[in-house]
């Protein structure tokens, strides 16, 4: 066990209390936990089971690593911080569109691209961070909400961008990249490094002084900053490395499509998905978002390939349904999600599930 | 071009107090129990259909119609508060956004299943009104005359009536109205049923003005929350002119530049109300 009390109900404790002995003190002592190698376990198997099933299979698992990734970047900022963003999607696409453009535009390599999005993404959130993150609850909520679409509807009128249309790149640059198979392979094991760096990163902000500081916002921000937290700063940091992922898998989704265009990019329905899966795995949990991001997904696509019926509807038909549907119970019946109703029924588990 | 600007304020305003009618089903209920209803979009959606249905299998009067989609809603609310909100309505934001965005997602699924997404509109015209140099459909001047009446009787109501004065005791303070005896969870669950019924109502307007699908109410909703927030959040009578302003913006803004500039400019100005003046254009210092 780590020696915080990851509960959340109860005040968190800064002070560096002794650890017992039989631990290893120390940031490595902390960060070593059994709760690690589970998660390390469920991402590099999840990586290679996907990888050795062909072209299929890859496609499948992209998009669940994809939202993994996306998923556990949200989970920084609404888990730990408490500040819920139904506009998340807007670094994906906002940093996808920096790089869709050095490489359409400019003739960029995607890696430099990527890493171009990425500090796009980080960058917008610094700005807006410090002029939002001082609103709260449903305030906080609508303004993200405001963003995307404002985001959305400039993209639109700026023709370098493509305007409604958006860019499509040239069949031939994936030349340079090996050819077009080879670079959806390259985008796959890009995405799947990328999500397993979110993934620690969650972990190891959470495991930190910096992720008591969110977490002592989360459960209240008054008495947090009366305790030396320094709010602002501190949201703004989780604000930012939340960002900063979303915007690089924001430039391999795109470079992988071929085409980027606004509706894509600056999905509000996307956006909230991400909400679900973080809700459905367990909030401010590591673990959580992603069973949460791969379960959503994996349930998604048994429904679309349902030949059930229910009142004469086929499920494949209704699945958004079905899926609104399980979403509500769980909303309102295990609202701690799938791993914190597991870590509150027994204490034994709570070390393997972070 | 004055000739002009007069056509682009009188379309602006008649749209935009359908606009404000919309959003105060919204507001209500976020005034009264603090929760953002994320289904208000496909509730517009059903209002539409519902007059859609009336008019074209029923036969009914269009604005006849409208009577049947307001206890519907009414009825809908009623349920979709005791289903999926009153559980969590204490509990932290995340829990009332995603209970509501999940009955988003159980109405657009079936809806989807059962009406398709295509394109459906209610035929029906009451000829054209001609006032100098504007024209303006016979069904588009009795849509916004309709939206000022239902404002005008909501506020009769919230202010003049008894049940009206429980909900606006419970809004300001739900346990003290429960310790003076007000039935709060029947009122809450009536706030509901008012606030979706707004909300289907103005769909059925706009459905007589505009061709529609299933996911057409997406667009409205987040139209309401730019106009909720101008008028205030939980100021049903801000949100009226909160929607004549987004009106005008729409009418006006086309003549000086291009329409597709219209939802930048509404987003940016939400962004910067939420910021500089939270408690909206109309509301009091709090």
């Amino acid at each position: 066990m780590s020696a915080q009390n990851n509960s959340g109900l109860q005040p968190p404790n800064t002070s560096a209390a002794p650890a017992p002995s039989r631990f290893r003190s120390g940031m490595m002592g902390r960060l070593l936990t059994p709760g690690l190698v589970v998660i390390l376990v469920a991402i590099i198997a999840a990586m290679i089971y996907g990888a050795t099933g062909g072209a299929a299979r890859r496609e499948a698992w992209y998009t669940v690593l994809l939202f993994v990734g996306l998923a556990s970047s949200l989970n920084i900022l609404l888990g730990y911080t408490g500040y819920v963003s139904f506009g998340h999607i807007v670094f994906f696409g906002f940093g996808g569109y920096i790089g869709f453009f050095a490489i359409y535009q400019l003739g960029w390599n995607l890696l430099p691209a990527s890493l171009l999005g990425g500090a796009a993404a980080a960058l917008l959130a610094l700005g807006l961070g410090l002029a939002i993150l001082r609103l709260r609850g449903a305030y906080f909520a609508l303004a993200t909400i405001g963003i995307n679409e404002a985001m959305k509807a400039l993209v639109i009128n700026i023709p370098a961008l493509g305007g409604p249309n958006g860019m499509v790149l040239n069949f031939g640059i994936y030349a340079s990249y090996g050819g077009a198979a080879q670079a959806q392979w390259t985008v796959y094991w890009a995405t799947a490094v990328l999500t397993l760096m979110v993934v620690l990163t969650s972990y190891i902000v959470k495991k930190s002084k910096f992720g008591l500081g969110l977490m002592a916002i989360r459960e209240d921000e008054d008495a947090a900053e009366v305790m030396g937290v320094v709010a602002p700063r501190a949201k703004t940091w989780a604000y930012v490395i939340s960002a900063l992922f979303p915007g690089i898998l924001g430039v391999l989704f795109f470079f992988k499509a071929s085409n980027i265009e606004p509706a894509a990019a600056f999905n509000l329905n996307r956006s909230i998905e991400l909400l679900v899966m973080v809700m459905l795995g367990g909030q401010g949990t590591v673990l959580g978002p992603i069973l949460g991001a791969g379960g959503y997904q994996l349930l998604r696509t048994t429904l679309l390939t349902s030949d059930l019926a229910l009142f004469g509807l086929k499920i494949k038909d209704i699945q958004l349904a079905v899926a609104g549907l399980l979403l509500l119970i769980i909303v309102l019946f295990i609202p701690v999600g799938f791993i914190g109703w597991l870590r509150s029924r027994s204490t034994r588990l709570r070390r393997w599930l972070e | 071009m004055f000739d002009q600007l007069i056509v682009s304020v009188t379309d602006g305003m008649l749209i935009g107090v359908v606009y404000g009618l919309a959003a105060m089903g919204l507001t209500l209920i976020f005034g009264v129990m603090n929760v953002i209803n994320l289904a208000h979009g496909p509730i517009m959606a059903l209002g539409m259909f519902g007059v859609y249905l009336c008019y074209t299998v029923l036969g009914l009067n269009p604005f006849v119609g409208l009577i049947i989609v307001a206890v519907l809603g009414m009825l809908l609310g009623m349920i979709i508060y005791a289903g999926a909100v009153h559980r969590v309505i204490d509990a932290p934001h995340l829990s009332s956004l995603l209970s509501t965005f999940s009955v988003n997602m159980m109405i657009i699924g079936i809806g989807t299943a059962v009406f398709s997404t295509s394109f459906r509109n209610v035929n029906y015209s009451l000829g054209t009104v001609v006032i100098g140099p504007i024209t303006v459909p016979g069904t588009r001047l009795s849509s916004a005359i309709l939206a000022l009446m239902v404002t005008g009787l909501l506020y009769l109501f919230l202010y003049r009536t008894r049940p009206g004065k429980y909900i606006r005791a419970v809004a300001n303070n739900r346990t003290s109205a429960g310790l003076v005896g007000i039935p709060s969870t029947r009122v809450l669950a009536m706030s509901f049923g008012i606030g979706t019924a707004l909300a289907a109502v103005a769909g059925g307007l706009i459905a007589m003005a505009l061709p529609f699908t299933i996911l057409s109410g997406g667009a409205f909703e987040l139209k309401s929350f730019v106009i909720v927030v101008l008028g205030g959040l939980g100021n049903p009578i801000g949100a009226l002119l909160g929607g004549i302003i987004l009106g005008l913006i729409e009418g006006l803004v086309p003549v000086f530049t291009k329409v597709t500039w219209v939802p930048f400019i509404e987003f940016v100005l939400f962004i910067l109300i939420l910021l500089v003046r939270p408690q909206g254009l109309f509301g009091a210092k709090q």
